[in-house]
C-alpha cells in the first residue's frame, strides 16, 4: 500500500550522494534499487516507499557528516534500527535517506556497580539483559520483539513491554541518551545522574520517533533480577469477567509483574504453534504474574489467586518451575506470528483505555467484528489496559484492506472516546498519523510542530511521521464525518 | 470552560498584549527555589479540588490550584500514594501544579522514579492563551510528543499547567527503617552493592556517621531484607523520613547556602568541605557552607552530574545563577522550546534560566 506522504521536498539525487560519497566509505552507501528494496518498509510491510539512498555510517564522525550534508542540502533524513516497529516509523521517506544504525552494536560497558549499561543504538534490547545476566541484573522493558529490536529504536518508539506496569516503559528505564541534532552538533540529553538541568529534554526524546533527534549511544538502567517469578494463569469463560478480574486485582493493592489477557481466537491461534498448554475451552485467559523473593511470591500468589477465584475464574494454574513459566509466556509473546499463520494478513491496533473500560471495549470490537465480515483476536496488555486487536483479512479480496481500516480506525476512535490514546506503545508513524485528528486538536497539532520545530527548524528528520500535517487533519475529519462515524467530531474538551 | 480557566486565558492574552510578564505561583512553599521571577502574580489556588480518581486504574486527576495534603489525605483513605512522595516545604501551602512545575521528588526517588515517571497527562494554557490537552489518564500513551513529563520541572516556563492526571501506586503493606553506623565512603559502597540485588531498599539517607535505610515491600521480602542487611531498627522513622523530605531535618537547619548536586551513584565522597547529607542510594548529594560555584559545578560535572544552589546563597545566585549551565547546544534548543510555547516570553521570566 502506498503512504501519500504530504511533506515533500525537491531533491537532487546526485548532489547528495556525491556529498555522502565523500564522508563514508563506499561500504557504507546504497543507492542501487535492488540493494534498497530490504530497506523499503518496516514492521508494517503493507507500507512501502523508497528511499533515494540509503546510509550506514558505523562511525559517530560518519553520522555527523551524512547529517550535514543533509541539513545543507535539505534532504530529509529517516533514522533507521532494526526496522522492527508496527508503525510504519522507519519507512523511507521516498526524497530522502535513510540513516540506518544498524551498525552502531556495540555493546560499551556493563558497570554492575552503577548498574547501567552504556549500548549504542544497534544494540538488541535482549542483548542488554543478556549481557547484564552474569551479575544479576536485567534490562526490564520487554518488548515482544524483543530478541530483534534495538535500543535506539526503543527509545524512539518509548516501547513497552508485558512487565511494564510494575518495571516502567522505556523512558523510566533511559537515564541518558548521546546523539546528534538535524544540523549535526552532539547534544546529550539526561545525565549519568538520576536527573539532568533545564528542561526534561529525556523525556521528550523518548518515544519522539526519531523527528527530534538522531540517537548515537543509550545509557540504560539495569534491574536487579527477582529471585523467582511465577505465572498464575486464570481461565474465564467470559471475556468480561476477564477484564473486570483485571480492575479487581489492581484494586487488591496487587501490581503484577505483568498482568496480559488472551481471549478464545488468540489463545486457538497460538497453541498449535507455541504449545503453551493453554485450555481452549475458555473463553479468554489471564496471565497475572508475581515476582520478589520466594516468601514474597508464594504471599502474593496465594492473595492473587484468592482475588481471581472471586472474580469468576473458572481454573487456576500456576507455573511450577521457570520452564513452564516462560512457556506460558511464550504463547503471549508469540500471539502476532502464531496470528499470522492462520490469516494471509492482519491489522495490529494499539489502542490503550481505562482498564475499566475493557469489557465494554470488548463487546465493541465483537460488534465491529460482525459488523466489517471480518475475525479478530484479541491480545492485551491488560494491567495498563493497552489492547492489541489483531484484525485478520486478505488483501487479495476486493475491498478487505478497506473494510480491515475501517474497523481498525473505529477501534482507535473508541479508544479514544473510552479516555484512552490511539497508540499505547507501537507509534503513531505513518499508519495512525491520520487519527491523530481524533485525538487531538488543531491547535494541539500545531504545539507539536513547533516543538518539532524547536528541535528541527526545517523539519528534515523524519518528515511526514508522527504528526499530521494541518491539511491531514482537516480531511481526516471530512472523510470520518461523511461516513458517519460518531468519533469525527473532535473529542469534548472540558 | 470553567470561569477560572477564562480569566486566566485572559489574563495571557492582556499580558501579551501589553508586553507584561506573569509569575505563575501557587501556594508559594518554594518561592525560594529558582531565580526570581517578574511580573504580577498568577495565582492558582483558585482552580482546585480533585476532577476524578479511581482507586482501581491507579490514576487521580487533580487542578493545579488542589493542595498537595488534601490529594495525598485523599489517596491514604484508599491506600494508594504518590510514591515519589513530594516535598511540601512547610505547612499545607504546597499545591499539586506547584509539585509538578517543581519536578522535585522525595527521599524513595531513587526505587520507584521521579514526579515526571508518574505524570500522565496535563491540561494548559500556552503564552498564546491556548488551552491544550496532552496525554491522557492512560499509563501507555505516545500519540504524540511527550509534553506532560517535560512539564515536570519546567518551573512554568512553558505554560500555565491547569488540570494533571498522575498515576498512584499502592502503600506497600510493610516498611522499616534501619540504622548502620557507617563512614561516608563505605556507606556509599554499600548502597551501591545493595543496589545491585533484589532487595526492597526504599530509600536511604546518610549524614554524619550514620546510614539510614529504609526498606518497603511485602512483609515477607522486608523481613528477609532486615535479616541479610542487619543494622539497628529506627523507631520515630515516619519522622526521620518526614524531616529529609521536608528538609525540617537538623542538617537543613540555617540560612547558609544549600547546594544540591545530583550525581551518579557510585561517585566516591566529593571531598568538598563542608557537611552533607547523602540520599538516593548516593545519587542526591546535598552540600551546606560557603564554597564557591566554580568548585561546586565542576565536582557534580566530573561525577556525571549537576549541582544546583537550592536555597540561600544570595550572592553566588546573583554571579553564577541558580541552575547549572547548559551546553549550547542544550541551551539552543531549551530557547527554542520556550519560544514555541511562549513566543511573547510571558511566563516566569528568569524563574529557570536568565534569558528565559
Amino acid at each position: 500500500m502506498a503512504f501519500a506522504n504530504d511533506v515533500r521536498f525537491t531533491v537532487d539525487q546526485r548532489s547528495i550522494l556525491a556529498r555522502l560519497q565523500a564522508v563514508l566509505p563506499p561500504d557504507a552507501l546504497l543507492s542501487a534499487e535492488e540493494d534498497m528494496r530490504p530497506y523499503e518498509c518496516d514492521g508494517l510491510t503493507a507500507y512501502r516507499a523508497l528511499p533515494l539512498l540509503v546510509a550506514l555510517p558505523q562511525t559517530e564522525a560518519q553520522v555527523q557528516a551524512v547529517l550535514r550534508a543533509c541539513h545543507e542540502l535539505k534532504v530529509p533524513v529517516v533514522p533507521r534500527g532494526a526496522a522492527t516497529g508496527l508503525s510504519g516509523g522507519a519507512m523511507p521517506h521516498e526524497d530522502g535517506v535513510v540513516l540506518s544504525l544498524a551498525r552502531f552494536k556495540k555493546i560499551l560497558k556493563i558497570d554492575p556497580l552503577s548498574r547501567t549499561a552504556l549500548v549504542q543504538p544497534g544494540v538488541r534490547n535482549l542483548a542488554v539483559s543478556e549481557a547484564a545476566a552474569p551479575y544479576g541484573l536485567y534490562y526490564a522493558p520487554d518488548p515482544s520483539s524483543q530478541i530483534a529490536c534495538t535500543i535506539g529504536g526503543n527509545v524512539a518508539e518509548n516501547s513497552g513491554g508485558v512487565h511494564c506496569l510494575k518495571y516502567g516503559l522505556t523512558v523510566h528505564n533511559v537515564l541518558k541518551v548521546r546523539g546528534f541534532t538535524v544540523e549535526g552538533e552532539a547534544v546529550e540529553f539526561g545525565a549519568d545522574a538520576l536527573d539532568a538541568p533545564g528542561l526534561d529534554l529525556l523525556a521528550l526524546i523518548n518515544g519522539s520517533e526519531g523527528l527530534l533527534a538522531v540517537i548515537t549511544e543509550v545509557t540504560v538502567k539495569l534491574t536487579p533480577k527477582p529471585e523467582l517469578a511465577q505465572v498464575v494463569l486464570a481461565y474465564f469463560d467470559d471475556v468480561q469477567k476477564a477484564g473486570n478480574a483485571v480492575a479487581d486485582v489492581i484494586a487488591a493493592g496487587i501490581i503484577p509483574g505483568g498482568l496480559e489477557m488472551m481471549d478464545k481466537a488468540a489463545t486457538h491461534a497460538v497453541e498449535p504453534y507455541v504449545k503453551a498448554g493453554y485450555d481452549l475451552d475458555a473463553e479468554a485467559v489471564l496471565l497475572c504474574e508475581s515476582d520478589g523473593t520466594p516468601a514474597e511470591v508464594a504471599e502474593e500468589i496465594e492473595r492473587m489467586k484468592m482475588v481471581l477465584e472471586k472474580s469468576g475464574a473458572t481454573s487456576l494454574v500456576v507455573s511450577q518451575s521457570e520452564a513452564e513459566r516462560l512457556r506460558f509466556w511464550a504463547g503471549r509473546k508469540a500471539a502476532f506470528p502464531a496470528v499470522g499463520r492462520i490469516t494471509p494478513d492482519y491489522l495490529c491496533m494499539d489502542g490503550t483505555i481505562p482498564r475499566k473500560r475493557l469489557a465494554e471495549m470488548l463487546e465493541a470490537i465483537g460488534d465491529l467484528s460482525v459488523k466489517y465480515g471480518l475475525r479478530c483476536a484479541n491480545v492485551f496488555h491488560a494491567g495498563d489496559g493497552n489492547l492489541h486487536p489483531l484484525i485478520m483479512y486478505d488483501a487479495n479480496q476486493p475491498g478487505e484492506v478497506e473494510r480491515a481500516t475501517a474497523f481498525g480506525a473505529e477501534i482507535l476512535e473508541l479508544s479514544v472516546q473510552l479516555g484512552g490514546t490511539i497508540t499505547g506503545e507501537h507509534g503513531v508513524g505513518v499508519e495512525k498519523i491520520d487519527v491523530m485528528a481524533a485525538q487531538f486538536t488543531p491547535a494541539e497539532i500545531s504545539a507539536f510542530h513547533r516543538l518539532k520545530a524547536a528541535f528541527d527548524e526545517k523539519g528534515l528528520l523524519n518528515p511526514g511521521k508522527g504528526i499530521p500535517t494541518l491539511a491531514r487533519c482537516r480531511e481526516y475529519t471530512l472523510t470520518r464525518a461523511q461516513t458517519g462515524s460518531a468519533a469525527a467530531i473532535t473529542p469534548p474538551r472540558f | 470552560m470553567d470561569t477560572v480557566l477564562k480569566e486566566w486565558i485572559g489574563r495571557v492574552h492582556d499580558a501579551v498584549e501589553t508586553q507584561q510578564t506573569l509569575c505563575i505561583r501557587g501556594g508559594g512553599s518554594k518561592d525560594f527555589y529558582g531565580g526570581n521571577p517578574a511580573g504580577p502574580v498568577l495565582d492558582t489556588t483558585a482552580y482546585r479540588g480533585i476532577v476524578a480518581y479511581e482507586p482501581t486504574e491507579l490514576v487521580v486527576v487533580a487542578r493545579a490550584g488542589t493542595p498537595l495534603a488534601e490529594l495525598e489525605a485523599l489517596l491514604a483513605e484508599k491506600g494508594q500514594c504518590l510514591p515519589f512522595e513530594p516535598p511540601h516545604f512547610g505547612a499545607g501551602r504546597a499545591t499539586v501544579g506547584g509539585m509538578v512545575a517543581a519536578g522535585l521528588s522525595g527521599p524513595r526517588r531513587a526505587a520507584v522514579g521521579a514526579v515526571r515517571d508518574y505524570v500522565l497527562g496535563v491540561k494548559l494554557i500556552d503564552g498564546k492563551g491556548e488551552w491544550l490537552s496532552f496525554g491522557g489518564q492512560v499509563m501507555k500513551n505516545v500519540a504524540g510528543y511527550d509534553v506532560p513529563r517535560l512539564m515536570a520541572g519546567s518551573l512554568g516556563t512553558l505554560g500555565v499547567v491547569a488540570e494533571v492526571a498522575l498515576k498512584v501506586l499502592p502503600v506497600p503493606v510493610a516498611e522499616r527503617t534501619l540504622r548502620f553506623a557507617l563512614g561516608e565512603a563505605e556507606a556509599l559502597k554499600k548502597l551501591n552493592a545493595w543496589g545491585g540485588q533484589p532487595l526492597p531498599i526504599a530509600a536511604s539517607a546518610w549524614h554524619d556517621g550514620a546510614l539510614t535505610v529504609r526498606l518497603m515491600g511485602a512483609r515477607a521480602a522486608v523481613d528477609a531484607a532486615q535479616a541479610a542487611l542487619g543494622g539497628e531498627p529506627v523507631a520515630d522513622a515516619a519522622a526521620f523520613w518526614q524531616g529529609v523530605r521536608d528538609q525540617t531535618h537538623a542538617f537543613f537547619a540555617g540560612d547558609g547556602p544549600l547546594w544540591r548536586l545530583s550525581v551518579a551513584s557510585v561517585t566516591p565522597p566529593l571531598g568538598i568541605p563542608g557537611p552533607t547529607l547523602i540520599e538516593w542510594g548516593g545519587a542526591l548529594r546535598w552540600l551546606r557552607g560557603d564554597q564557591g560555584a566554580e568548585q561546586v559545578r565542576s565536582a557534580a560535572a566530573r561525577a556525571g552530574g549537576h549541582a544546583t544552589l537550592f536555597r540561600g546563597g544570595d550572592a553566588i545566585k546573583a554571579s553564577a545563577g541558580v541552575f547549572h549551565p547548559l551546553s549550547p547546544a542544550l541551551l539552543r534548543i531549551h530557547a527554542n522550546l520556550k519560544r514555541a510555547f511562549d513566543p511573547h516570553g510571558v511566563f516566569n521570566r528568569g524563574r529557570m534560566y536568565p534569558d528565559f
